[in-house]
């Protein structure tokens, strides 16, 4: 079994008008043992910048850490947040130094820009940055999140109607996926609040 | 390195509480050719004397205003040689941020890493401080802006200063020409008089250099026929 699969995981984010949303699913695992029903896959890196982290939970969290930790460095040194773009280029980096020793990640960014323009991008371990103007997926899941975006994604969706939309593409994707699953966490994001929500699916 | 004896810092402090190998670089700053950069609304203008030891000197092999980034360029009062260290330092440094960050280096950011290298000088042992300061004009996302940056490495934002020799005098004038709404083009004019206030000989687009930068955020230096269509203007 490869080491992608070893904890299992489901990350998506799709982009709305003028909103985004960031889905993930909730199970962390050990090979066919479920060890967790509540794990954090999504997290914040400021209030218009998030980061979902699938693959090995244990790379995932320490990610993480350095991500946080370069980020308060820069927003120190330079008394702003970091742009999404900036962002995204800066864990593309981050990764590549580990080229040869990676991370076992995949990364999907959301934020919004200085504009309130949404932006996401996805990579793989080695930092190959990809841009999309709809979603972007990943994790164990990820074959049957592309089907369930691609048929239920419509571009312009209001804030409402995109929870329903990622929230129904992410459930019914990690049905089909044993590794993931156990319910979901969807967070949208607009200009003025970020709506976190939990989702109960197939306890499975 | 060498010797026990010669292994400490040569900025060691005196008993008053300075630094003298510092204040003997600001000497050296201070007996440099004059150098003045003004902020404008729209702008930021850099401007030195470029007199040659000797008439022989090809002139257009002289360049002493320098891009760091394609929006931010520098001018220096001092040792030369000191200041093209720096900026090879500063335009790898700007590089690095590229390369990391996918997005042009603030220019404040910049001045802080150039600072930083030359205060690592002022601690190290067996080197000496740079002999130069440097002025340094950028556009970015915040606008115009303005830096010195001292042997020390301590910087400083201005509307307007000067360095070199005659600074007082360039500085005093500077005080009374200067106001917040310049356009970059008065901003041209004004540091051509006070080049010219203290300068010996007569003043051409061959002796003397101008980098501007404006709102299109890309730092060039003038052709020597374009200082003289200022030159003439401001006749």
């Amino acid at each position: 079994m490869s080491i992608f699969e070893y904890n299992g995981s489901a990350v998506v984010a799709m982009v709305g008008k003028n909103c985004f949303a960031i889905a993930s699913d909730r199970r962390l695992g050990v090979n066919l043992q479920t060890i967790a029903t509540d794990f954090q896959r999504i997290y914040k890196i400021h209030e218009k910048l998030y980061i979902g982290l699938s693959g090995l939970a244990t790379d995932a969290q320490t990610l993480y850490q350095r991500l946080v930790f370069r980020h308060k460095l820069y927003q120190l040194r330079e008394e702003r947040n970091m742009k999404p773009e900036t962002f995204a280029s800066l864990v593309s980096a981050i990764l590549y130094e580990k080229r040869f020793g990676p991370f076992f990640c995949q990364p999907v960014i959301a934020g919004l820009g200085d504009d309130n323009k949404p932006f996401i991008c996805t990579m793989d371990c080695i930092g190959a940055k990809e841009l999309a103007k709809d979603f972007v997926v990943s994790g164990t899941a990820s074959e049957s999140l592309y089907g369930a975006c691609e048929s239920m994604y419509k571009p312009d969706m209001e804030p409402d109607e995109l929870f329903e939309t990622i929230s129904q593409a992410l459930l019914a994707s990690v049905d089909r996926d044993c590794l993931s699953g156990w319910g979901g966490h969807v967070l949208v994001v607009t200009p003025t609040e970020v709506q976190e929500r939990t989702l109960k699916g197939r306890m499975d | 390195m060498g010797d026990s004896q010669y292994s400490f810092s040569l900025t060691t402090f005196s008993p008053s509480g300075k630094l003298v190998q510092i204040e003997h670089a600001l000497m050296a700053v201070g007996s440099g050719q004059t150098s003045l950069g003004i902020k404008a609304a729209n702008g930021v203008v850099i401007a030195t004397e470029k007199k040659l030891p000797s008439i022989l000197v090809d002139e257009t092999s002289v360049q002493k205003i320098q891009l760091m980034t394609t929006n931010i360029g520098v001018v220096y009062s001092g040792m030369g040689p000191d200041s093209r260290v720096l900026i090879r330092k500063s335009r790898k440094q700007a590089q690095q941020y590229y390369r990391l960050y996918k997005e042009a280096i603030p220019v404040t950011q910049l001045v802080r890493e150039t600072a930083a290298v030359m205060q690592e000088f002022t601690q190290s042992g067996g080197v000496r401080p740079f002999g130069v300061s440097l002025l340094v004009a950028g556009y970015d996302d915040n606008g115009p802006q303005l830096y010195q940056v001292d042997p020390s490495g301590s910087y400083f934002s201005w509307k307007a200063s000067a360095m070199g020799k005659n600074v007082s005098n360039a500085k005093t004038f500077l005080e009374k020409r200067y106001t917040d709404d310049m356009e970059l083009d008065d901003a041209v004019h004004t540091a051509i008089l006070t080049l010219k206030e203290g300068f010996e000989g007569q003043i051409s687009g061959k002796n003397i250099e101008i980098g501007i930068i404006g709102a299109d955020r890309k730092f060039r230096v003038l052709t020597p026929a374009e200082i003289d269509d200022y030159l003439a203007e401001v006749e």
